[in-house]
């Protein structure tokens, strides 16, 4: 006997309207209903940072938020972080050319996290970008790519900014 | 791995919240969800009813209330918010050096200064900082509204002294405390864990270097966060330097610590005796005469 509540939200641009069982949360829901199994679900208790979306541009964990609770709002996945032709988000790119990804389970929660951090702190230290990664935990790489790949990201970024 | 059924309720009006909690006998509060999400996911809370107040109007302001003297925090202020507060810096100088230890940041633009309150872990920076600061938090009922001193708060090991039927609605801070410097240490293994220990303090220092009051406490060390009066007195009327903090340091040894299946009482009395001696050497340094 769940309580269902019906949402309408934006993901990834598109207006989306459903009903959602209430205790479902904003991770779940992304995977489970409407099969954007991009967002990974690590621990689903905040320790992890795989699930890290987007809500209304600021990062966030998505086991930690209940779906009923994203109505209204506009969220970004990992599906939503490349242009629509398929051009790689700089940071894709670089965590492409740098290997700052092995096995790939965090990569969606620090491409997120640091899309958010790098849009907040264009130019950052590595001891910024290391302490911006904190929250999400990687079990091959060891941090170092995935270090020089948002330091990369973020020079390339400012670059784009600079001839605009 | 997901929560157990509820029925979820969302008011936009603090009446309508306070008057939800009237009505139910099992009901949590949903502020940011940063421990109670986790809680739920993980079954160790079944609430029969969730009151979501991320919608409630009136909760999330920060303000100065000149004429009282007051900085006015609402309950459902971001912990993100509250580090980029021009106005909470100035009242409280060590507030974003405090929160940056709490979580990450991605925890930070849900987590609240009212669910750091109210959810009360020994550890949590967010009620030391208030508990150093003499924060004075108002409690409201569908019946009732009641200012509870920090002091009184924590009742118990993650006990605050809240009725089910009631919420807390505001954090007020002395707007001009006066104090000349401040700080704040902690001991974790890693970044983001919960601390093993902290400390914070406050000193309000003569310009021959003497201290006029000072204010500590510490975190993690026992049951609840807890001021330490007796080391505090101890530091007034003395110069603020090395032998002073030392004596202060060992006053804080004493404290009655916690014990756990990962570290000992004696270890949490060790941890609380260094880091209030390096939050006193911060809060000197902050000095204009340190």
């Amino acid at each position: 006997m769940d309580d269902i509540r019906h949402i309408a939200l934006t993901v990834n641009g598109q207006p989306v309207e459903c009903d959602t069982p209430v205790r479902l949360h904003l991770g779940d829901f992304l995977r489970g209903i409407l099969g954007l199994t991009g967002t990974h679900l690590g621990c689903e208790h905040g320790a992890c940072g795989a699930c890290t979306v987007l809500v209304d541009g600021e990062a966030v964990r998505s086991c930690l938020m209940l779906a009923v609770q994203a109505n209204g709002r506009q969220i970004t996945t990992i599906e939503g972080l490349a242009d629509p032709d398929g051009t790689l988000h700089p940071l894709q790119q670089a965590f492409a050319e740098k290997h700052g990804l092995q096995c790939g389970y965090c990569t969606p929660g620090m491409l997120t996290s640091l899309a958010a951090f790098l849009r907040d702190t264009p130019d950052p230290t590595e001891t910024q970008v290391r302490d911006a990664i904190s929250g999400n935990l990687c079990r091959c790489t060891g941090y170092q790519p995935i270090v020089e790949a948002a330091l990369l990201a973020a020079a390339r970024m400012r670059q784009t900014e600079g001839v605009r | 791995m997901k929560s157990a059924g509820f029925r979820y309720h969302d008011p936009q009006r603090i009446d309508d919240l306070l008057s939800l909690l009237g009505r139910f006998e099992d009901a949590k509060i949903l502020a940011g969800g940063q421990s109670l999400m986790p809680m739920m996911n993980m079954r160790f809370v079944q609430p029969e009813h969730v009151i979501d107040i991320n919608g409630v109007q009136g909760l999330d302001g920060i303000h100065a209330d000149a004429a009282a003297g007051k900085l006015r925090i609402g309950a459902m202020v971001r912990q993100k918010t509250l580090m980029q507060s021009a106005a909470l810096r100035a009242a409280c100088p060590m507030v974003p050096q405090a929160v940056a230890h709490v979580g990450h940041f991605q925890t930070r633009a849900r987590g609240t200064i009212g669910g750091s309150l109210c959810h009360l872990d020994p550890a949590a920076e967010l009620p030391l900082v208030m508990l150093l600061h003499d924060a004075v938090l108002t409690v409201q009922s569908a019946t009732e509204v009641h200012q509870v001193d920090m002091a009184d708060w924590a009742l118990a090991y993650m006990l605050p002294a809240i009725s089910p039927d009631e919420a807390l609605i505001e954090v007020a801070l002395p707007l001009a405390p006066g104090w000349t410097g401040s700080g704040f240490v902690e001991f974790a293994r890693r970044h983001g864990d919960f601390a093993i220990a902290s400390a914070g303090c406050l000193l309000d220092v003569d310009d021959r270097n003497i201290i006029r009051r000072a204010a500590i406490a510490v975190g993690g060390v026992a049951q609840v966060p807890t001021r330490l009066p007796e080391a505090e007195a101890l530091l007034v009327g003395q110069p603020a330097s090395a032998p002073a903090f030392a004596a202060a340091s060992d006053a804080a040894r004493k404290i009655d610590a916690l014990s756990d299946a990962y570290y000992t009482a004696a270890y949490r009395q060790r941890l609380a005796g260094v880091l209030v001696e390096r939050a006193l050497g911060q809060a000197s340094k902050g000095t204009d005469h340190g």
